[in-house]
């Protein structure tokens, strides 16, 4: 890849990164943190952006990130106060810098007039009468001399005497008169001739003053401006006169330190920089320079980083990270489950082969499976993140909702460090936007009512995430009306999902609005996501293995819960035979494990069975039978029966025909190679080398009930 | 020989177009994050040129070229500081630190290199 | 394997291989290896010409009989049955076919186009015939050799 290119890939994912600084900087700021630190990190992290976009021409950007910097410099130095008022304004300038950012990465457009309007509030934030159309330069209290020289001059000079004496400062600064005459002789034939009339003895010389002196006569064709430039870092540490040899009067000036003008020549030099700032821009070098300008955009193949892959150091904050690229960890991940399946073959070939469980091999490979464990421990955590990444993004969604719908909301984070693997967090993000969006539109009431309610003006949503026995819980909670549970009950009804009398527990209740069907596109609002409704969401989670329901306390709120697994890519499982068949149950959603009695298992009529259990019935689902492995179902007495619990509390009993035991199984994509196939989640590698399926617990369970069919392919 | 810069800036893209130009010229470049970190990579550096970020966490450039310039071991080496602001203050303050000279971002590679070997032998 | 680089028309390695019969042939830029037969794990509610799913080094991989899939009688597996692994698209599918003959280098202009038979199952899946040494290969294509994505709504 054009190394540029990948500078600029880099640059974008640097963005993102200062991004999230900035608005983590400015709501730091909105609750009060005047911390100077605070205030300069989110100064910083505008400045790197523009920065950057100035590297690579992003004019819109560069606009925009020049005015909030000036603002936000205005605040660090402390002549702008950071009220309220003024970092709402920021938050908001803030989102338009991150589309900004966007649509110069994946080139869509942005809202024009939101841009110019808060282009113009930061204008006001800023110096007063401050700077701006497209990226100019503020000079500031710069001083400008009428330019007066001029760089033509008619008929041109043969020459030019650069009379040369340094200051103790110029050496000062780490500057060698040495270099500076090399540079000069690049510009043409020159002569140099020493002055060392100052120069002390020996015994009184200082190493550190300046006494040396020098007269350059330069022939050729350089150009006034080429010579100023030469000593630009070094004027007002040095005397300077240049002056032309021939042609017309001389009017070439001489400067001396004062501090605050600059060598005309270095500021012309520098505009026309800044008006060209592209990094192929041509040269100022004369031609006659022998030293070849650098070969400005033409990579080398050598180039240092490669595009993928790099490590870098530290960054400030706990501990010390290092940067790596991602497919090495997922190689490592495939490797390390490879190494798992392998160490589970070994061990059962070993068994088979007959050596005792007390002997040195037995050991040594119950040692090696300890091992094994532990390095796949390991090496899930590194794809382990913290939540953060997608907490981060809902600030400005709430932000946004809130606006739309009028409605003051507060949000609050909490569990923002827990760590999942990756897999899971980037698959979070959807159902949590729209359960956001649901918990504002729909959970919270608009402010009068809530103030007839009691309630404060501004509406709080909660979104929390913590391990809970092996997984992650997260959960959005409002302080909004509750369900409506009369409402929802009837629109169940009327949408035939439900009979109009089945008993139902106000918890089954409120789940209700996960079946599929609940919201039409009418009942939707654009907010909540355009004709997406809770059964999306539901599926979204049970795709990644996990759980959601609903609590809700009428007047007071309500509560999602997800409930996920840490990781996409390991199951602990439960290893049963079915009809000679070995699957795999997730453990997880395995409550007790029972042994039916032929007494206990009562016929509803045809298939249907039921199982009661400390005097309940339980609806008793034949795996074998509901998979198309036989024919017929177990008969009563026979087999092991898994109960499970879904949703809402609703449970079932799958009965196999024994368990073989229970093993943390690295789960396989059926996907990858074949199709999906209803009623198996996935698939895994046992230690016998074959294939097993995983079972999808809740497909069966949906299927027996008779609201989803298996399909059957033809 | 080929010179070592030692390249100081917070971000993570002027680190990787500064190592970019540097290397087509074929200078080595070693970088640092901030100026603490800069600090921690002349420990074992000696660069013939270093070029530096004004605006950084943990310490800044200022601060940085200060605490170089009184470093006995490391003080005459050139300092370039890179700046988006052409700001004659901040210029004036990073020249009273020390600075040897300076280039304005977004640099031009070409005036990059010319500016250290105006510093640099 | 290697591009050869033909001037009398453009030059095809093909490999062939026996079910029952009859012999078959399919382009060996498709095919990744050859294995012996390995027992599949069935897949509920399947086709019956899927016969399951292997173990390949750690990937899961769909198995196909290939004679049940062109209509014949279904392969009777046995361990000297041979598994051709092919790449087709994305994924990674096995043939289940009883023996490998072959590897054939030829021009195109030795494949003669189908006839019609009005057979769908031949539509869809022969792309050729060819005449080697007094023997009639039938050439596949492996496009749509897995079961068809059921497009209804649960």
């Amino acid at each position: 890849m054009d190394p540029l290119e990948s500078i600029k890939e880099t640059f974008f994912q640097e963005c993102e990164e200062q991004l999230a600084e900035l608005e983590t900087g400015l709501l730091a700021m909105e609750e009060g943190d005047t911390d100077p630190e605070t205030i300069n990190a989110v100064f910083r992290a505008v400045h790197s952006i523009k920065g950057g976009a100035g590297a690579f021409s992003l004019e819109a950007l560069i606009r925009f990130a020049h005015v909030f910097e000036t603002a936000m410099d205005e605040t660090r130095s402390g002549r702008l106060a950071a009220s309220n008022e003024v970092v709402k304004i920021m938050l908001r300038a803030a989102d338009v810098l991150a589309d900004l950012v966007r649509a110069a990465r994946d080139g869509g457009s942005v809202d024009e007039a939101l841009t110019a309007a808060l282009t113009e509030e930061l204008k006001t934030l800023g110096p007063d009468g401050a700077d701006e159309a497209g990226g100019e330069e503020d000079w500031g209290d710069f001083e400008f001399k009428p330019a007066t020289v001029e760089l033509d001059l008619p008929p041109a000079p043969t020459g030019w005497r650069v009379r040369f004496k340094p200051r103790a400062d110029l050496y000062a600064k780490a500057n060698e008169a040495a270099i500076l005459l090399r540079e000069l002789t690049r510009l043409g034939p020159a002569e140099i001739e020493l002055d060392a009339r100052e120069l002390p003895a020996l015994s009184d010389l200082d190493p550190e003053a300046a006494h040396l002196a020098w007269t350059v006569t330069l022939s050729g064709e350089a150009d006034e401006a080429a010579i100023r430039e030469v000593f630009e870092f070094v004027d007002g540490d040095c005397e300077l006169e240049v002056t032309p040899i021939g042609g017309a009067a001389e009017t070439a000036e001489t400067t001396e330190d004062n501090g605050e003008t600059f060598d005309i020549g270095a500021l012309l030099a520098q505009v026309q920089a800044d008006a060209a700032p592209q990094p192929a821009a041509a040269p100022e070098i004369p031609t006659t320079s022998p030293a070849a300008p650098a070969p400005a955009a033409a990579p080398s193949p050598d180039t240092s980083s490669p595009p993928d892959g790099q490590a870098s150091a530290r960054k400030p904050e706990a501990g010390a990270t290092i940067r790596v690229d991602l497919e090495r960890v997922d190689r490592l991940i495939d490797l390390v489950g490879e190494l798992v399946i392998n160490q589970a073959m070994l061990s059962q070939r070993v068994m088979e082969a007959g050596f005792a469980r007390a002997s040195g091999v037995a050991m040594g490979l119950d040692e090696l499976e300890q091992l094994t464990r532990e390095i796949q421990d390991s090496v899930m955590a590194i794809r382990a993140q913290p939540v953060k990444s997608v907490f981060q993004r809902m600030p400005r969604l709430v932000r946004e909702v809130a606006a739309m719908t009028g409605k003051p909301v507060r949000l609050v984070t909490e569990g923002e460090g827990t760590e999942v693997d990756k897999t899971v967090i980037e698959r979070l993000a959807d159902p949590l936007t729209h359960m956001i969006r649901n918990a504002i539109d729909h959970g919270l009431e608009n402010p009068d009512r809530r103030a007839e309610a009691g309630k404060a003006a501004e509406g709080v949503v909660r979104l929390s995430a913590a391990h809970r026995s092996g997984r992650i819980v997260i959960e959005v909670a409002d302080d909004g009306g509750g369900i409506n549970r009369e409402r929802v009950k009837s629109i169940a009804v009327e949408r035939g999902l439900i009979a109009a009398d089945a008993p139902l527990s106000d918890e089954e209740i409120d789940n209700l609005i996960f079946m599929p069907g609940f919201s039409t596109a009418s009942e939707v609002s654009d907010i909540s996501g355009r004709g997406v409704g809770m059964d999306v969401v539901k599926r979204s989670i049970q795709a990644l293995g996990g759980r959601i329901n609903i609590s809700s306390r009428p007047g007071k709120g309500s509560t999602f819960t997800m409930s996920l697994p840490l990781t996409l890519a390991v199951l602990d499982g439960m290893v049963v035979d079915v009809a000679g068949q070995t699957l795999v149950a997730p453990i997880t959603a395995i409550v007790e494990t029972l042994l039916p009695k032929a007494s206990e298992v009562n016929s509803l009529g045809g298939n249907a069975r039921v199982i009661s259990i400390r005097g309940g019935y339980v609806p008793l689902i034949d795996v074998g039978l509901a998979l198309g492995y036989r024919a017929e179902p177990l008969p009563p007495g026979q087999g092991v029966a898994l109960l499970i619990e879904g949703e809402g509390g609703a449970r079932a009993a799958l009965l196999v025909d024994a368990i073989q035991g229970q093993r943390q199984v690295v789960i396989k994509s059926l996907e990858a190679n074949y199709r999906q196939v209803p009623g198996v989640a996935a698939a895994t590698i046992l230690g016998d080398g074959r294939v097993a399926l995983i079972l999808d617990i809740d497909t069966i369970v949906a299927v027996s009930r008779g609201t989803e069919t298996l399909r059957a392919a033809s | 020989m080929s010179m070592t810069v030692l390249t100081v800036d917070d971000s993570r893209t002027m680190r990787e177009m500064l190592r970019l130009a540097l290397t087509d010229v074929g200078y080595r470049v070693v970088q640092a994050e901030d100026g603490v970190h800069g600090l921690e990579v002349l420990a074992h550096e000696t660069p013939d040129v270093i070029v530096t970020d004004i605006n950084m966490p943990r310490m800044d450039g200022f601060g940085f070229i200060e605490e170089v310039r009184s470093d006995p071991e490391h003080r005459r080496i050139p300092i370039l500081v890179l700046t988006t602001e052409s700001d004659a203050e901040k210029k004036n303050r990073a020249r009273m630190a020390g600075a040897t000279g300076w280039i304005v971002k977004p640099f031009n590679p070409v005036k990059l290199v010319d500016a250290i070997r105006r510093v640099a032998a | 394997m290697t591009e050869t680089h033909a001037n009398a028309g453009h030059l095809r390695e093909l490999i062939s291989f026996r079910i029952g019969a009859q012999e078959f042939c399919v382009d060996i830029m498709a095919v990744r290896e050859i294995r012996g037969w390995t027992a599949a794990t069935a897949l509920p509610q399947s086709p019956s010409f899927v016969c399951g799913v292997i173990n390949l080094r750690g990937a899961v991989l769909p198995i196909v009989d290939l004679a049940a899939r062109l209509g014949f009688e279904s392969s009777e597996t046995s361990e000297r049955s041979v598994i051709i692994v092919c790449q087709i698209g994305e994924q990674v599918v096995g043939l289940l076919v009883d023996a490998v003959s072959d590897i054939l280098s030829v021009t195109d202009d030795v494949i003669q186009a189908t006839p019609d038979v009005g057979s769908d199952t031949a539509k869809t899946f022969v792309r050729g015939l060819l005449a080697i040494e007094g023997r009639m290969i039938t050439m596949i294509g492996l496009e749509r050799i897995l079961p068809e994505l059921d497009l209804e709504a649960a």
